[in-house]
């Protein structure tokens, strides 16, 4: 899982029949990460800093229904708590 | 999932009978203005997409939820034609 941010939204009209009705994002990998279209769980909007899970697991946000994902937005971002780097 | 472009079709005479039917389409990633990045992949195609149309693609294992893919040998699946995509 991942931090990302909302940079848009992707509009399919032909889609699978799983998909219908489902909110398509476009995030980007914080902090300069490659672009991914992944579904929203959680009514994410525009620029907001999102949870972003990968993979099988990614479709386990919307159980029952078997959604063919492998980008779910989870959480929307509140806030970041990070103490000093670690040192090496 | 990512954005790509179908740029290519691909036939296949022998190959694993639940691939049978399956149209394969070679595609390669776009970013979100529509050029092209690095790379190709051969997907399945689920929506009846065609030439040089952006698609969706779902990889990995959750290709395997995509209509008609359950129980298939496929990691790559296009589930959806992308009508628009909107960067805030």
């Amino acid at each position: 899982m991942y931090l990302g941010k909302v940079i848009g939204r992707v509009v399919c009209t032909i889609k699978d029949q799983a998909l219908t009705s489902r909110k398509l994002l476009l995030v980007r990998r914080l902090p300069n990460g490659p672009a991914v279209v992944a579904i929203d769980s959680v009514g994410a909007g525009a620029g907001e800093t999102v949870y972003v899970c990968r993979g099988r697991e990614a479709a386990f946000a919307f159980k029952p229904d078997e959604v063919p994902t492998e980008a779910s937005v989870v959480a929307i971002v509140d806030q970041i708590n990070r103490p000093e780097e670690p040192t090496l | 999932m990512f954005l790509a472009r179908i740029v290519g079709t691909v036939v296949a005479t022998r190959k694993d009978p639940r691939l049978e039917g399956k149209k394969l389409l070679i595609c390669r990633p776009i970013d979100p203005d529509g050029k092209d990045e690095k790379g190709y992949i051969i997907a399945v195609d689920t929506v009846h997409a065609g030439f040089r149309e952006e698609v969706l693609i779902v990889q990995g294992s959750s290709a395997r939820m995509a209509q008609g893919c359950k129980d298939t040998p496929v990691d790559a699946a296009i589930v959806g034609i992308v009508d628009q995509v909107s960067q805030d």
